[in-house]
């Protein structure tokens, strides 16, 4: 039979919020009450599952950004045409003002060209690939013989991994080419979907995941030791999101 | 920007972007998708931007959950009214869960949690995130979901026992995905 207090008194114990002579006086009802003792096993089980499994999903990357944009909008220039004596102050100043603002975003702006004209060659490299009869690559599921069909192709030890535990099953590999250098290519599959994901040697420190769109395809680009990754699919983002976190956590 | 001054902007950033997974973890759950909750966290977080002035100190995480939980349960009003209205049902709840996609998580023990947390009634799931996951006192459960503490213990109860069964009717039916 159900306990009075399995819906109050023992949750509250259970979560340490009961006050001390409360919670005496609950451990008093405990040593007599057997429901409440095996409610309490169960509340146990259940918690402890929901705490020790990595369910807690943090923020993606691009939702700071845009909180970030809202937050730090890029200033208007200040209009120049003020009368004289004030114009040159005025000059000065808007020019001071232009200085500033390219001092601290042109780094950014150039990223993001680079990261614009890249996920466009990428995706035409994607779509090019999903056309039949492209793959003159290597098919294997093997890590073994993909890994060996790049060592005589690259000079860097490329991470070649299967996640199909993940539902990323490797499908194999290939040699495509981005803005003139020859780049490898992995290929996995997620629910049907074809994933490419681009990997070439860089001098560049590493950088965070950044995602984009383009042509609708999603595109996620990151560096990590020496090598740049830029994984794309029609797969959701947060998929892709999944596989970019399982070969950054492999490498 | 024109909401905020320069100086709440500094405190907005100071106080309220520190919880910014917390407001999309709680939408994650509450809306269970990640595209859906990266735009309304969005929307939840400009408007914390907007009404930040109204913000007199306090429990920043708190206050800012609040908005987003309201956040969540209009847009869930607006475009999923029938999930708002629906009482737990583990029939429907798991048949309703069973997509292609959730049945290939389903396969391991974090994919199996996932739906059966994804089937309790969102009124459930958010005590059970805000207690378990974000580690919330009921006090604290009691500001963001605007409900008094008595409640927030039966629904606690509530939502781990159906959540329990939910469990075992996964290991009942065994694999699910070779339905």
């Amino acid at each position: 039979m159900k306990c009075e207090f399995a819906d109050s008194l023992l949750q509250g114990y259970f979560d340490g919020e009961l006050s001390g002579r409360r919670t005496a006086e609950f451990e008093r009802h405990l040593q007599h009450c057997a429901h409440c003792s095996a409610e309490l096993v169960d509340l146990d089980m259940v918690s402890g599952m929901l705490r020790l499994t990595p369910l807690y999903q943090p923020a993606p990357v691009s939702l700071r950004r845009k909180i970030d944009a809202y937050l730090r909008p890029i200033e208007p220039a200040a209009p120049t045409s003020q009368p004289f004596p004030w114009q040159w102050l005025a000059t000065a100043a808007a020019l001071l003002l232009v200085a500033i603002v390219i001092w601290r975003v042109s780094p950014e702006l150039r990223n993001d060209d680079y990261q614009a004209e890249l996920a466009g060659e990428i995706v035409e490299a994607h779509l090019r690939a999903l056309q039949p009869g492209h793959m003159n690559g290597v098919a294997s599921a093997n890590v073994g013989v993909v890994k060996e069909w790049f060592d005589a192709k690259i000079k860097f030890a490329l991470p070649v991994r299967d996640f199909a535990k993940a539902g990323f099953a490797l499908n194999g590999g290939r040699m495509d080419v981005i803005e003139g250098r020859s780049v490898a290519v992995l290929v996995y599959e997620h629910n049907g979907r074809p994933i490419n994901v681009f990997i070439w040697a860089t001098r560049e420190p590493d950088t965070p995941p950044r995602a984009g769109y383009r042509q609708g395809f999603q595109w996620v680009d990151w560096r990590k030791d020496n090598m740049e990754f830029c994984a794309v699919s029609d797969a959701d983002p947060a998929d892709l999101e999944l596989l970019q976190q399982l070969i950054n956590s492999s490498v | 920007m024109s909401e905020l001054e320069l100086e709440d902007r500094a405190r907005f950033e100071q106080l309220v972007m520190p919880h910014v997974d917390a407001a999309f973890n709680l939408a994650r759950w509450l809306l269970r998708g990640r595209a859906d909750a990266e735009d309304v966290a969005q929307e939840a977080l400009l408007r914390a931007c907007r009404f930040f002035r109204g913000f007199h100190g306090g429990d920043a995480r708190a206050w800012l959950l609040q908005i987003v939980r309201n956040t969540c349960y209009t847009w869930l009003e607006k475009n999923r009214p029938m999930e708002l209205s629906m009482e737990f049902n583990e029939e429907i709840h798991l048949q309703a869960c069973a997509t292609p996609e959730t049945l290939a998580i389903a396969g391991d023990d974090r994919g199996r949690l996932i739906v059966a947390l994804e089937s309790l009634p969102p009124r459930f799931r958010e005590v059970l995130v805000l207690r378990e996951l974000e580690g919330c006192s009921y006090k604290e459960i009691a500001a963001i979901t605007s409900i008094p503490i008595g409640t927030v213990m039966s629904s606690l109860s509530r939502a781990r026992r159906q959540l329990y069964s939910a469990l075992a009717n996964f290991a009942h039916k065994g694999a699910v995905r070779e339905v």
